[in-house]
């Protein structure tokens, strides 16, 4: 400094008064147990760090230690908002890997809950977002309806949340006699509650003052950071897994793709509404063109016997003892299946090596490339803000820290 | 394309298969195979991140997105530890993984500059593996618990881990104690003669001959 010629002009000192703030991970808008370390210059978010992991169960490790069938309930435990998607990237990986074709009404089923599913978890994002910054009706109107479609998860699958649904093979029993009633009669009703949620909060201008403009994500960076989902699709990619990879019974369906234009958190918002109401329109057509059949492939040393069966068949007595206690064996190889869950690319990376247990099961969780992004997002936000982002990002901590 | 075969009319290769060509005449590339209809490119460390950086820029492949890094540990390797890079191409709708092999102390060229998503995902490689990064300028844990000692996702480390946490009523605080069992893990052995052994005892004559 001594050393600078003496005719520049005097260097301008300025002083820095940045302080660090711990954000969670008890807090309401961490979603979870974020710990999210923020270093604020005064009310303006400099640094974001999250610290991940206070959730951490090792599935992946005990998946290890699992057979096949074993493993099916961790997938239901980690993004616990929307469970059979999950198993649904599990399930396929398996089938691909065992080279089996599950029965079509066994498809229908899943493309419908997996449609159920997306629906399920919007409405807990969305809701919660508007609670987020301060909408507190939503959350309260939205429950109502979560708990009607738990409904149909429960008398499918006999769990409101934890399904164990979608198994390798097909699915585990065929719905219910009047469920698929239910859910035509839910359908009709369901689009009315969307105007409602749509009425509080679409031109609400406390909502859009807090949601439009912030958080700007253009194409190009949502691409580099890995988003996929709602999230890329609110920044113009128009891209869904379901129309440009299609699997079990999407290419049949009649769907639009919502894309946003602006990358913002009010584009996060609008993509997941539109999304909400193409997912009735696909259960609609799911329920039309369903017909009786099996839902399951008809091998006994992949899925079990029927109990009545079992009754009567020595053989099938000695599959069903086979099957839950030593599994099926997988043949060697490996594969990346992915499906379009709610929040986006959900990937099941499988390493198989002839056992009955998976070598290697990577869970490719879709908001934890998602919460990676929140430093540039949230950069030169303020404080509050940077809540509005991480509600828009859908992030849920069970499927993050795994 | 039988009628193809007899009328010696070659059958045009697939997408796919024109992808498959391209990817193996990169350089740093030494091998692609085939997981099913998933397509592997395998290469070397060394120029990994021009070999990255080609995939995603060139016009033919536009890989824009990295959307998952697996590691695999195979503890019998010279070479333990394969990386698993999965990469999609928005534009073409295609997807491709990139396999590493490297062992504990090598590390491996960081893509973070090709991919920014990648920081995240070699963080969670180096917690969980012990593979390190060259360049990774943020190769902290991630997943677990600070001040944890250990690679927990190694086939040697076990399940049950080394210490389990609890709060102690009265010391007030929580703590750190090495993990009893009550009942040790029973890791039960279900590769039944029936499909695993491949020679049965006393058919040692009807294999001979045949390795086994």
């Amino acid at each position: 400094m001594t050393d600078a010629p003496t005719d520049a002009a005097p260097l301008k000192q300025v002083q820095i008064d940045t302080h660090s703030l711990n954000f969670g991970p008890q807090h309401p808008a961490a979603h979870g147990v974020l710990r999210l370390i923020l270093e604020m210059d005064g009310e303006l978010v400099e640094r974001a760090d999250p610290h991940i992991g206070l959730l951490h169960r090792g599935t992946e490790k005990l998946i290890e230690y699992k057979s096949y069938i074993q493993a099916v309930p961790y997938f239901d435990r980690l993004d616990y908002v929307s469970p059979m998607t999950q198993e649904h990237a599990f399930a396929l990986a398996t089938e691909k890997l065992l080279g089996i074709v599950v029965p079509e009404r066994a498809k229908w089923i899943r493309t419908l809950f997996s449609e159920i599913t997306r629906v399920l978890n919007h409405l807990l994002n969305l809701t919660t977002y508007g609670l987020d910054v301060g909408a507190i009706t939503p959350a309260l109107w939205g429950f109502e309806e979560r708990e009607k479609l738990m409904e149909f998860h429960e008398a499918a699958s006999g769990a409101r949340m934890h399904a164990n649904y979608f198994r390798p093979g097909g699915v585990a029993k065929d719905l219910p006699a009047g469920l698929e009633e239910q859910i035509a009669a839910w359908a009709d009703t369901f689009p009315k509650f969307i105007d409602d949620l749509e009425g509080l909060l679409t031109a609400n201008r406390i909502w859009k003052q807090r949601t439009v403009d912030i958080g700007i994500f253009t194409a190009e960076q949502a691409l580099a950071w890995g988003f996929s989902g709602p999230c890329l699709r609110a920044s113009g990619v128009s891209w869904d897994l379901r129309r440009s990879q299609p699997y079990e019974m999407y290419d049949q369906l009649d769907f639009k793709v919502a894309v946003g234009r602006n990358g913002d958190c009010y584009d996060r918002y609008l993509v997941r509404v539109a999304e909400m109401r193409e997912s009735v329109s696909m259960i609609k057509q799911c329920l039309a063109k369903m017909k009786p059949g099996p839902i399951k492939v008809q091998d006994n040393k992949i899925t079990p016997p029927t109990r009545a069966n079992m009754k009567r068949s020595m053989e099938a007595l000695i599959h069903h003892f086979k099957l839950y206690t030593e599994g099926y064996h997988v043949p060697a190889g490996s594969t990346y299946s992915v499906v379009e869950a709610p929040k986006g690319e959900f990937g099941v990376y499988l390493v198989a090596d002839g056992t009955n247990r998976p070598y290697r099961c990577k869970i490719r969780a879709t908001g934890f490339a998602h919460l990676q992004a929140i430093e540039t997002m949230a950069k030169r936000h303020m404080l509050a803000d940077a809540v509005a982002i991480i509600g828009s990002l859908d992030v849920v901590f069970g499927e993050i820290d795994r | 394309m039988a009628e193809d075969a007899e009328a010696g009319i070659a059958p045009a290769p697939t997408p796919m298969q024109l992808l498959a060509d391209a990817v193996a005449a990169l350089p740093g590339v030494t091998a692609v195979s085939w997981q099913q209809d998933e397509l592997v490119a395998h290469a070397g460390r060394d120029g990994l991140v021009a070999l990255m950086t080609v995939l995603r820029d060139d016009p033919r492949f536009l890989f824009e997105q990295m959307m998952e890094l697996a590691g695999v540990d195979w503890p019998e390797r010279a070479e333990r530890f394969d990386v698993i890079y999965c990469l999609l191409s928005v534009s073409h709708n295609h997807r491709l993984q990139v396999a590493v092999t490297t062992d504990e102390a090598t590390p491996v060229p960081s893509v973070h500059g090709v991919w920014p998503v990648a920081t995240w995902w070699e963080r969670e490689a180096y917690d969980l593996f012990g593979i390190t990064f060259a360049d990774q300028p943020d190769l902290r844990r991630i997943l677990t618990d600070y001040g944890f000692e250990g690679h927990p996702l190694r086939k040697d480390f076990p399940l049950t881990g080394y210490l389990e946490v609890r709060y102690d009523e009265t010391r007030q605080q929580v703590i750190y104690e090495p993990v009893k069992l009550v009942q040790d893990f029973r890791n039960f052995d279900f590769l039944s003669p029936w499909e695993a052994m491949t020679s049965l005892p006393g058919d040692e004559k009807a294999h001979k001959g045949s390795a086994t």
